[in-house]
């Protein structure tokens, strides 16, 4: 394959921070601090992070709903900053979301066929007809049946409302579909739907995902990599076993290990962090995560690590040197 | 005392409408007991009624909900014939209560350090020194950093997990013997959880309470519970030890949850997804009301509900299967 369908280099946003009368920048939130990343054809990247850590705004980043402060974005190895308005647009059909909360992002007063044609109708100019017909498709295509275009979102309940923004994603036959929580207001027995419909729909229509959740196990159930962020730095991305099995940063190690157990068996010994994350308004100083970190060296306040390979997998953390194999940006093949 | 701390007998909470026309069986005919300094973890999803049973448990259902049958023992005394000036003796000081969203138990206008030490003047009748200076002393019990400078505090100067600790210093201020803890962490970060859910173990060990977790989580119930009920619409359809229902899950429903949830050990494999919904509690399916997702659906679980067997010692299950 022709390298990734979606490149972040050294991607930045700040919040300017303003009071006073002439409103004066005061600070900035650094919401996203220089994070790099890369997206495969085909294959999802997970994001995992805290509240705060800028999950959210790299998603906004990715979807141009926030203009970067600095750092390249490439489609398909074209920069995006260079892209007039045809090709903007074009870049907008290509990229499309669903949100966590099905309840909110349907307008309770159109129909659902509306609601899954609006991308059809703004974008292109069909036939009625073959809009319709492209509907009924998209609905099969998520697994509803064809009378449900003619109800309204109310008369559905939150898996099947989920489907139907699925539906409505999938409407301008994106490349990258950015999935922000898209399981977590839905009830236990219905997430494995959602997911299994998402992993159908990528085997089937080659997308690639961009997954934010919170859910450690349904990240790595969902993603070929796994990137980590604390206070809008990548602490650690890989390969998603090897992050998830053998996590390297202490952060990341702290983290999974706070993931619940799903047998009670699997009871174990936890790395409980003191304290809370930190206001990115002022973060630590060296590395970010210091302050909370079990293994804190005197160099971590001051000098901050840079994001070196370690044991197949890139790792930002004084602990290891970065002397090992060079983890590769595109995993080959792992067909999921 | 002899006896089980909390003994359920066959509850039942109906919300009736305006009218009285229609009823909703939120509760149906739900029994389980509770030993002292046990963990009870009640899984369920929306509208499978685990919240009703929880507040059922302190008699604070809003004004359509009716308990209209069943006992609640709880240290061997019926609650359900206790007066309304008893309970009040009861809810705060033998039976506390978390809930999920910090900022809605917590009041704006007072500081911290009021807020906890209210239950201590009201239930034991502290003068106001020595509840605060007990308040002070339960905000180190929860962990709170700084507790000197915090009980000054308001709850919007706090952070969320900070907020949900407070609860919890209100909740054991006057050493109650049951903790109900309503989806007590959805709201928190993943690490904050895994502090806070430390912090309940150490509090329920140091003070040899009984614990009731309400979740829809099954990670939270395998990490720190030693029984689980499961609840699906209104009814318990089964309860045992908690390594019982994790080895060996005797209802469909249960086995199917438990396959359906991502596995951080065993991340390729498919998920097992449960067809349909859960039903609409104001229009429960009859029989078993289970039966339209059962794999395993029969002729009888369409027209009878099962009732609970015995599958194995104290463990339940309400299926024709066993």
């Amino acid at each position: 394959m022709a390298g990734p369908v979606l490149e972040a280099r050294n991607l930045v946003k700040h919040f300017p921070v303003r009071r006073g009368i002439f409103a004066r920048e005061r600070a900035a939130v650094r919401a996203v601090d220089d994070i790099s990343f890369a997206i495969e054809p085909g294959k999802t990247l997970g994001l995992v992070g805290e509240s705060g850590c800028g999950k959210t705004t790299t998603a906004k980043l990715v979807l141009l709903l926030e203009q970067p402060t600095g750092g390249v974005m490439r489609f398909q190895g074209q920069d995006l900053q260079a892209l007039d308005g045809g090709r903007l647009r074009e870049y907008r059909r290509s990229v499309q979301a669903v949100f966590q909360d099905p309840f909110a992002s349907l307008n309770p007063r159109m129909r659902v066929s509306s609601i899954i044609a609006e991308p059809l109708v703004t974008n292109e100019s069909l036939p009625s007809a073959e809009v319709r017909k492209r509907v009924l498709r998209l609905l099969e295509l998520v697994g509803l049946p064809e009378r449900s275009a003619d109800l309204f979102p109310h008369e559905f309940s939150g898996g099947q409302r989920q489907r139907i923004a699925i539906a409505r994603a999938l409407a301008l036959s994106p490349k990258v579909v950015v999935l922000d929580e898209p399981v977590s207001a839905l009830d236990v027995s219905i997430r494995a739907q959602i997911l299994n419909l998402l992993r159908d729909l990528q085997a089937q229509l080659g997308l690639s995902y961009l997954f934010i959740a919170h859910d450690l196990a349904a990240v790595a159930h969902m993603s070929h990599t796994i990137a980590v962020m604390y206070l809008g730095k990548i602490v650690e991305v890989g390969d998603a076993d090897t992050v998830a099995k053998a996590p390297k940063h202490p952060y990341t190690q702290a983290l999974f290990s706070a993931a619940l157990p799903s047998h009670p068996d699997e009871r174990r010994e936890e790395i409980v962090l003191a304290g809370e994350v930190p206001s990115p308004l002022s973060p630590p100083s060296g590395c970010h995560f210091h302050p909370r970190c079990p293994q804190a060296m005197e160099r971590c306040a001051a000098e901050e690590p840079k994001l070196l390979p370690e044991s197949g997998r890139d790792v930002a953390c004084h602990l290891y040197t970065g002397v090992t194999v060079a983890w590769r940006s595109s995993p080959s093949g792992g067909g999921r | 005392m002899s006896g089980p701390l909390l003994e359920v007998r066959h509850l039942s909470t109906h919300y009736v409408s305006a009218r009285g026309t229609r009823v909703t069986r939120a509760v149906d005919d739900v029994s389980l007991t509770l030993g002292e300094g046990e963990t009870l973890g009640i899984v369920g999803e929306s509208g499978s009624g685990k919240t009703t049973l929880a507040v059922s448990l302190l008699r604070l259902l809003p004004p359509a909900g009716r308990i209209v049958s069943g006992e609640i023992r709880f240290e061997g005394d019926d609650l359900l014939r206790k007066s309304n000036a008893e309970m009040r003796r009861i809810r705060g000081k033998r039976i506390a209560m978390i809930l999920q969203d910090p900022m809605a138990s917590l009041n704006p206008l007072f500081t911290v350090g009021d807020q906890v030490a209210e239950p201590l003047r009201v239930h034991e009748g502290a003068s106001r020194g020595s509840a605060w200076s007990r308040a002070l002393d339960l905000l180190k019990a929860v962990r709170i950093s700084a507790p000197e400078m915090r009980v000054r505090e308001y709850p919007h100067q706090m952070s969320g997990g900070m907020r949900q600790r407070i609860v919890g210093a209100i909740a054991i201020s006057c050493e109650p013997r049951l903790l109900i803890a309503d989806e007590p962490t959805t709201s928190l970060d993943l690490t904050i959880q895994a502090q806070y859910l430390n912090l309940l173990r150490d509090l329920q060990r140091a003070h040899n309470l009984a614990l009731i977790f309400i979740t829809h989580n099954l990670g939270i119930v395998a990490k720190m519970c030693d029984q689980v009920a499961v609840m699906y619409g209104g009814r318990l359809v089964e309860s045992g030890p908690i390594a019982q229902i994790y080895n060996a899950p005797a209802h469909p429903y249960t086995r199917a949850l438990l396959e359906s949830i991502p596995r951080l050990a065993d991340s390729r494999k498919r998920l097992t997804a449960i067809d349909g919904q859960p039903p609409d509690p104001a229009a429960l399916p009859g029989g078993c009301a289970f039966h339209p997702r059962c794999p395993k659906v029969m002729d009888r679980c369409r027209v009878e509900a099962p009732p609970e067997s015995m599958v194995a010692t104290s463990h339940t299950s309400r299926c024709w299967l066993s």
